[in-house]
């Protein structure tokens, strides 16, 4: 008997151990976001970006809060590995810890597995780069900061349409990744409407993607003069690579993923020349406030130049904060009144950023701003006409 | 009763059903009276399943002596499948608990029947062979699901392994679709269920390993030929752990599918399967409450160590290591030893040993 209840008594100081972490304490003027996002392990580098962006955008604000007094921000940051299971246990981590926004995650499978649980928590969900419709479709309270794939895909197909109307089109797309077959589907929806010429369709997996030798011959061979390739920088690399291998120089022509292609370590940057690209976020922009992002984001990461997801990071705490503000949020508001009244908020607000003007939102949380195309030349983004 | 319980074998039994049920009424106490964080509450049902998976294993590894790699896509087919049974159930059965169940058997049927088909070659080959080959199989589920589409619209259950080939009317909705996996999931599990689960898996392995064919899965594994020998039907037996290992992980694939909204492929690769290994391992080469020990522990580990960052891989590497050593020196288990026999001397009484020996 004595045994049966010491093993009862260690049994429940066990669990009082795993219950006793509660949340801290609120300060009036300080609102809590978390975010969570793959800081380790094969995504490392897109969470990290916006980590980083967040952190530069939290940074200005709380200085700025300091010299004339006003919301502060307190920041917390979870890993996900990109997995849906260890987002949904980050996300219940920064519950606990008394996060009244949620900015996140970066991933769209991670996000989708944590999406219909912020909405059934009546968390405010805002996400800078988790870009497939299921998220924003997830609830009322989920919104995107970054395009919705096959809405980009489709912006992507009537760019080519308007500069290159008569082109014979290739497509290489990643059938494996959720990201590359959105775009290619809403792409080819887009191009079957407006009568493109899409001569080759052809894909790769993540398991085949070290070579992709067949599929750029493939093109070749189908004569294609334009090549659509809704993938990351990573693979387009090596396809610009073996295409100039074996002399086929058709227009390239990528979206926000091919962003960064330039900073690829081993690849020769001339062969970028002319790639066509969608990219909401130009480093190089003479504006002040990106040249003052850039500036930060250098100076804080060892010299590496701001992506696209950084940006879009940076933009959703803006966002959020100019929410707040107009709200009349503060530390003191639960996390369900907050979202309510930030639904409220990004229903009918205005949002200039980084990356893009008169930003605003849809019923659906599906973010609509100009679909910005750059053209490279001289290694540097230029607007396309 | 008395009799009973001086069989170790049914002692260290009766003490892992107790254990379980105690941890389980402890937590679904506080978590009724709302005492355990949102956080906690997040980590019961993948506890249960990576219990389960780690039992499951254990019958194979630990029990039969084969190395599989490829559990992870036992666990991935019971939890699509899972999926969509209870998806297309959610009319004829309104009921969450009774559509768990069936799609938790569903699951587990098509895992077994899968294990089945590739144990057919499978487990003709020996050692690091079976190795490989377990693993490949492993990738082959993965990519196979990773490619799949299934949908239902007005006209019925659609299935494809092309997106473009897919045409579902008006109104008609993915269940799987492809890369994207299954979004939008109902979730249906809950830890009840878990520990049912659990209590249910403890049920099969424990009475298997103690029932005649145990014995002979035993006898295979300390020595082949001895045991071919005596005319055990080696691959029978094998047949019959690797079958019983596919069902249960697909049971438990089915609970893990049903408590996220969103499922990947991608998820059930070859990492899950490794993990689960070292889980097994960790927790004792068939010994069934270590796995349960190891697999809560190990799992709740790196989440418990979220507050050191990027250093809490590291950490977690460094336990591994610390506990490997400690489970296999001979110096550390004496010592391990003597402490247990102290503990348990605090609560037995002199008088009372002498009562039991009469």
């Amino acid at each position: 008997m004595k045994k049966v209840f010491a093993m009862l008594l260690a049994a429940v100081m066990v669990a009082a151990l795993f219950a006793g972490c509660g949340a801290g304490s609120a300060d009036a003027n300080t609102i809590k976001i978390g975010m969570t996002g793959p800081l380790t392990g094969d995504a490392a580098i897109y969470g990290t970006a916006v980590k980083n962006g967040i952190e530069i955008a939290v940074a200005e604000i709380n200085e700025k809060a300091k010299a004339e007094g006003g919301l502060k921000i307190e920041f917390k940051a979870e890993d996900d590995e990109a997995d849906g299971e260890k987002a949904v246990s980050g996300y219940n981590v920064l519950k606990d810890w008394g996060m009244q926004v949620f900015i996140g995650t970066v991933t769209s499978g991670a996000c989708n597995a944590v999406a219909p649980g912020a909405v059934a928590d009546q968390m405010f969900l805002l996400t800078p780069s988790a870009s497939s419709a299921e998220v924003a479709m997830a609830g009322a309270s989920t919104f995107q900061m970054c395009f919705t794939d096959p809405n980009q895909g489709a912006s992507a197909a009537e760019v080519i349409s308007l500069n290159w109307a008569d082109a014979t089109i290739g497509v290489i797309y990643d059938s494996s990744d959720d990201y590359s077959s959105g775009l290619y589907e809403g792409f080819k929806a887009k191009a079957g409407e407006l009568g493109l010429n899409v001569v080759c369709e052809t894909s790769f997996t993540k398991d085949t993607k070290s070579d992709l030798s067949t599929q750029v011959t493939q093109c070749k061979d189908a004569g294609a003069d334009l090549v659509f390739l809704p993938i990351y920088y990573t693979e387009a690399s090596q396809i610009l690579t073996y295409a100039n291998k074996i002399g086929y120089a058709p227009t390239f022509f990528g979206c926000d993923g091919m962003d960064g292609i330039l900073g690829v370590e081993g690849f020769n940057t001339a062969l970028a020349e002319g790639l066509a690209l969608m990219t909401p976020f130009d480093a190089n922009a003479t504006n002040e406030a990106t040249q003052s992002f850039v500036a930060k984001y250098m100076e804080n990461n060892n010299g590496q130049v701001p992506n696209q997801f950084a940006a879009d990071a940076y933009d959703c705490v803006y966002a959020v904060y100019k929410a707040c503000v107009a709200a009349g949020i503060d530390g003191k508001t639960p996390a369900v009144d907050a979202c309510a009244a930030l639904v409220k908020q990004f229903g009918s607000m205005t949002f200039d950023g980084l990356t893009g003007s008169g930003m605003t939102w849809d019923a659906n949380g599906m973010i609509s701003k100009a679909p910005a195309a750059v053209v490279i030349e001289n290694g540097i983004y230029v607007p396309m006409g | 009763m008395k009799k009973i319980l001086q069989n170790k074998t049914t002692r260290t039994n009766l003490t892992t059903y107790a254990l379980v049920t105690v941890a389980f009424l402890v937590l679904q106490a506080l978590s009724s009276m709302g005492m355990l964080t949102s956080s906690v509450n997040g980590y019961l049902v993948p506890v249960c399943v990576y219990i389960v998976l780690t039992i499951s294993l254990n019958l194979l590894v630990g029990v039969c002596g084969e190395l599989s790699l490829g559990h992870a896509g036992f666990m991935g087919i019971g939890a699509f499948s899972g999926i969509v049974a209870a998806a297309l159930l959610q009319s004829a059965v309104p009921n969450g608990t009774l559509r768990l169940i069936t799609a938790m058997i569903v699951g587990g049927i098509l895992a077994g029947f899968l294990g089945f088909l590739i144990g057919i070659p499978v487990l003709r080959l020996r050692g690091d062979y079976l190795a490989i080959v377990t693993l490949a199989f492993g990738e082959i589920l993965k990519n196979l699901i990773g490619n799949m589409y299934i949908g239902t619209d007005a006209k019925g259950l659609h299935f494809s392994i092309s997106a473009s080939k897919m045409e579902l009317l008006e109104g008609g909705t993915y269940l799987i679709a492809g890369p994207k996996g299954a979004t939008g999931v109902e979730k249906l599990s809950t830890f009840s269920m878990g520990f049912v689960l659990i209590l249910f898996t403890l049920f099969i392995v424990l009475n298997l390993i103690n029932s005649k064919e145990g014995r002979a899965i035993k006898a295979i594994k300390e020595n082949r030929i001895a045991a071919e020998s005596v005319g055990i039907n080696v691959t029978a037996f094998r047949m019959k752990a690797f079958v019983v290992s596919a069902f249960l992980a697909g049971m438990a694939g089915a609970l893990f599918g049903l408590n996220f909204s969103s499922v990947t492929a991608s998820k059930f690769n070859f990492n899950t399967s490794i993990n689960i290994l070292v889980f097994v391992v960790l927790g004792g080469m068939g010994n069934i409450l270590g796995s349960v020990i190891s697999a809560t522990v190990l799992y709740l580990l790196p989440e418990l160590m979220r507050g050191l960052d990027d250093l809490r891989m590291l950490l977690y590497a460094v336990v591994l290591i610390v506990v490997m050593l400690c489970t296999w020196s001979p110096s550390v288990k004496g010592w391990i030893q003597c402490v247990c026999d102290r503990v348990k001397g605090l609560f037995h009484k002199p008088g009372k040993e002498a009562v039991s020996n009469e």
